[in-house]
């Protein structure tokens, strides 16, 4: 992957940064300007905003990886799973921090901030979410969430790119 | 002072390993070595965890937990010896995890084991002469000692991060004062994976007098004597080093109690002071007062004087681990793990 390419999903790779559409609510990640739930799809156009994901979920589905992608040889076996957002969208993601055979389907989850991979001993280090099994230190009194959403960075990045680890 | 501690977070991987277990490796008493340096077991980070994504988790926990909107840090300044980049601040891929960019000032600070609380000197000016509302302060480390070395028995990770601000104080920094020389006792050069020390010389020239003379200079300066302090708070390199120092200064064992937590997760370099002071503002009330008295090889000590206020006992804890659990929770791991997590063996084509 390139610099230029991963340098532009920092918002949502860092910050989970989505996009909420005002019409009819449906949030989405990646972030999109036009909403596909809108009946009518013009209508959502200017109308979505920046929405930043909790980063608390459930497991939806998972497989256990035995035969590792490159760069990911030293963590075998791990999990990836596809994890439910509260907010709605399914993010892929690591699951970390656990024997994968505590993994359940329906295990409730967080996200957390890991090195993704490295370009070689050299290369740049890229960074972002995976998720941890949520415990009882996870509850965010009067709903807070962190890190707040930077409007400016959301806008700016790609419409539909892949943002999963 | 003004400015003071507004927040914090902790973060200390989940892996451990015994001193057992690493001693039977080298045909050493891995047990005698543990009790020598009073460290039962040290953290060890996951092969995905470095300084930046520590710093993170500590910062964000500290975030939530004082409700601080991110967009209002002025300055963050990360202390490390182990940063991940020679050139590139770890401090920018924190900044932004936490949603602070783009209008702050951000720097990498190193300073052996005390570049954390160098960084705490910095925010208290700052946010003192009024240029930002609030600075970060991190101390982050995920230090290694040469394979059988006798660093490699205490060597482990962990961070914290200080929000310090003047508003919503639950801890006033009353005065700050160091105490700095040219001391060789630890060091690692350009290019070097392992750092070098001067065995025994890092005792008493180096970590004794520069903790004693810093401790004495901050208590000669506020007019303050050891049982002024409910709680007390050494760089501590291993469980040892800061028992006996505590002693000289006249500090009792209750007094060091919940500022001590290397025995249990190991040497944390430029974290290991303000992890012990996060245990402490942990289990503190309103007006209790604290000494903290960090030190960095090279070598040089920051010594605080900190009062709790009013503020602490309202402050919400209920986001993010307290530090006990860190210090009494863990996956223990044998030393093949160990190796293979902390980049020690030596892959082909390498």
């Amino acid at each position: 992957m390139t610099i230029a390419r991963f340098w532009r999903e920092t918002p949502q790779r860092y910050n989970l940064g989505g996009a909420k559409c005002t019409v009819c609510q449906t949030v989405y990640f990646p972030p999109r300007s036009v909403c596909p739930s809108c009946a009518q799809h013009r209508q959502s156009l200017g109308r979505l905003e920046p929405f930043h994901l909790s980063g608390e979920g459930e497991v939806v589905t998972f497989s256990v990886v035995h035969d590792a992608a490159e760069g990911f040889e030293m963590q075998v076996p791990y999990v990836l799973a596809i994890v439910r957002t509260k907010e709605g969208p399914q993010l892929t993601g690591q699951v970390v921090d656990v024997d994968p055979s505590e993994v359940k389907i329906g295990l409730r989850v967080r996200a957390t901030f890991r090195k993704l991979r490295e370009e070689g001993k050299a290369g740049v280090i890229h960074y972002g979410y995976k998720f941890t099994p949520a415990d009882e230190w996870d509850g965010r009194p009067d709903g807070r969430s962190t890190p707040a959403p930077v409007a400016s960075e959301v806008q700016s990045a790609p419409v539909g790119g892949s943002a999963s680890a | 002072m003004e400015a003071g501690i507004v927040s914090y977070g902790a973060y200390v991987p989940r892996h451990r390993i015994t001193p057992t277990e690493i001693g039977k490796v080298w045909g050493v008493d891995g047990a005698g070595m543990g009790l020598g340096l009073n460290v039962h077991r040290k953290s060890v980070p996951a092969p995905d965890e470095d300084t930046i994504t520590i710093s993170t988790e500590a910062l964000r926990a500290a975030l939530i937990r004082g409700a601080i909107d991110p967009q209002e840090i002025g300055a963050l300044y990360i202390g490390s010896e182990s940063h991940p980049y020679a050139v590139k601040p770890s401090a920018t891929v924190v900044a932004q995890a936490v949603g602070a960019t783009p209008n702050l000032t951000a720097a990498d600070y190193e300073f052996a084991c005390k570049a954390g609380t160098a960084a705490i000197q910095t925010c208290l000016g700052l946010v003192g002469a009024k240029m930002v509302r609030y600075g970060v302060a991190i101390g982050t480390d995920t230090s290694q000692g040469a394979p059988g070395d006798a660093l490699e028995y205490s060597a482990s990770a962990g961070g914290a991060a200080l929000i310090i601000g003047r508003e919503r104080v639950i801890a006033r920094v009353e005065d700050t004062v160091s105490y700095t020389t040219d001391t060789p006792d630890f060091w690692r050069r350009e290019g070097q994976r392992y750092p070098s020390h001067s065995g025994r010389f890092t005792g008493e020239p180096a970590y004794f007098r520069h903790v004693t003379e810093c401790a004495n200079r901050m208590m000669e300066r506020v007019h303050s004597k050891a049982s002024d302090y409910q709680h007390v708070v050494f760089h501590q390199p291993n469980g040892k080093f800061p028992q006996r120092v505590g002693k000289q200064l006249g500090f009792s064992e209750a007094q060091m109690r919940h500022g001590l937590v290397t025995p249990y997760i190991g040497n944390t370099y430029s974290a290991a002071a303000l992890i012990g002071l996060a245990n402490v503002l942990d289990h503190a009330g309103p007006g209790e007062r604290i000494l903290m008295v960090g030190y960095g090889s090279g070598a040089g000590s920051d010594a605080f004087d900190i009062v709790t206020t009013e503020e602490i006992a309202t402050y919400d804890r209920s986001f993010g681990p307290p530090v006990e659990q860190y210090l009494h929770n863990g996956v223990e791991i044998p030393y093949a793990t160990y190796a293979k997590f902390r980049g020690k063996i030596t892959m082909g084509g390498e």
